[in-house]
């Protein structure tokens, strides 16, 4: 493997997860408990599209094929996306969404972090802006998982649960491969045992305000990194994917 | 919080566009406290570029004048124009007097 289809690999990596959530977030659109909140999620929705963009238009011109952020998102399948499989978990209920995002937007914050000084002056711009977007998004979804945990008992209940439910799809998010190992290497990737730590202080931070307990570690759900999903994928790709794929010539 | 709807109350939110102007209305949120009424106000009122500060302040923390003052507060001014600085010379460069 070159430094370049490691790259490559990583690039997809950053923009899928970006996507996925994305569209994730979208789903809420006119769907939100208030007016204000359905803003903020689709206000977040468009940042991480935002991110996905800029990942992988960068992924075409390292790949040198000619393809475009469009023909990534839109013409590939499932064994082809390279996202954390916490990004493509189900929406559910609000307390769902808003673990699901406090969890990765803790990820994303912390790994964007050490990313900003990534020897790549591409993922390191990209890393700068974004953190600046993921830092607004962990604050919001940390002040609702604060305000669920430690509200009624109801609300409490139900945000232990999904805390409980998604718990297992945290291990993905840490795995690495030869591909992080090269770039470690080349002072472009980091170790993600290192995030992992501070990504851990953040949650139990968090949690403690919260009064949640953290689940225990058992097991651990991995494919990000061999592009194998669960079942939810597909669905999404099938809604996210139909417009291009029924009318390949559709202009905006 | 009233008994009608779970919104949370109300919060007149103010914008300040530029670092030493004054905060404007912008308009209003639902929020249960502070920090998401703030929170709620960055969504809503700054996604297109409109602020450097917010300020979010509980509806009821607000006094209006009423529709029927209007006559004792506002008119006595009417004829008293001398209370304009129309006749200085504004001084060259300044934007925000």
């Amino acid at each position: 493997m070159t430094k370049e289809e490691a790259l490559f690999n990583y690039c997809l990596r950053l923009g899928d997860s970006s996507l996925i959530l994305g569209q994730r977030m979208s789903e809420w659109c006119s769907n939100g408990p208030i007016i204000e909140e359905d803003i903020a999620l689709t206000n977040i929705a468009l940042d991480l599209i935002g991110q996905a963009r800029t990942m992988l238009t960068y992924a075409g011109q390292l790949e040198g094929k000619g393809r475009t952020e469009d023909d990534f998102a839109y013409k590939r399948n499932e064994r082809e996306f390279y996202n954390t499989l916490l990004s493509e978990r189900p929406n559910g209920h609000f307390g769902d969404t808003t673990i699901r995002n406090f969890l990765h937007s803790a990820y994303y914050y912390h790994l964007f972090k050490v990313l900003s000084n990534s020897k790549d002056e591409m993922i390191a711009a990209h890393s700068v802006k974004s953190l600046k977007e993921v830092t607004y998004h962990l604050r919001h979804s940390a002040e609702w998982v604060v305000r669920l945990g430690d509200g009624t008992e109801e609300s409490h209940q139900k945000v232990q649960k999904s805390f409980n439910d998604l718990w297992e799809y945290t291990g993905d998010l840490f795995e690495m491969n030869k591909v992080d190992e090269l770039l470690i290497k080349e002072g472009i990737a980091v170790d993600l045992n290192d995030v992992k730590k501070e990504w851990l202080k953040t949650i139990n931070e968090v949690l403690d305000r919260a009064t949640l307990s953290k689940p225990e570690d058992a097991y651990m759900h991995s494919g990000r990194l061999n592009a194998i999903h669960s079942e939810y994928l597909g669905h999404l790709l099938a809604e996210m994917q139909f417009l291009p794929r029924a009318y390949p010539d559709a202009k905006w | 919080m009233n008994n009608t709807d779970n919104q949370g109350d109300v919060w007149e939110v103010f914008v300040q566009s530029k670092p030493g102007l004054p905060h404007k209305h912008a308009g209003s949120v639902h929020a249960t406290d502070k920090e998401m009424a703030l929170q709620n106000a960055r969504d809503m009122y700054t996604r297109r570029n409109e602020g450097t500060c917010i300020w979010v302040v509980p509806l009821d923390a607000i006094v209006s004048s009423m529709p029927e003052d209007s006559g004792s507060f506002f008119e006595p001014s009417d004829d008293k124009i001398y209370r304009h600085p129309t006749h200085y010379v504004m001084p060259e460069g300044a934007k925000h007097i």
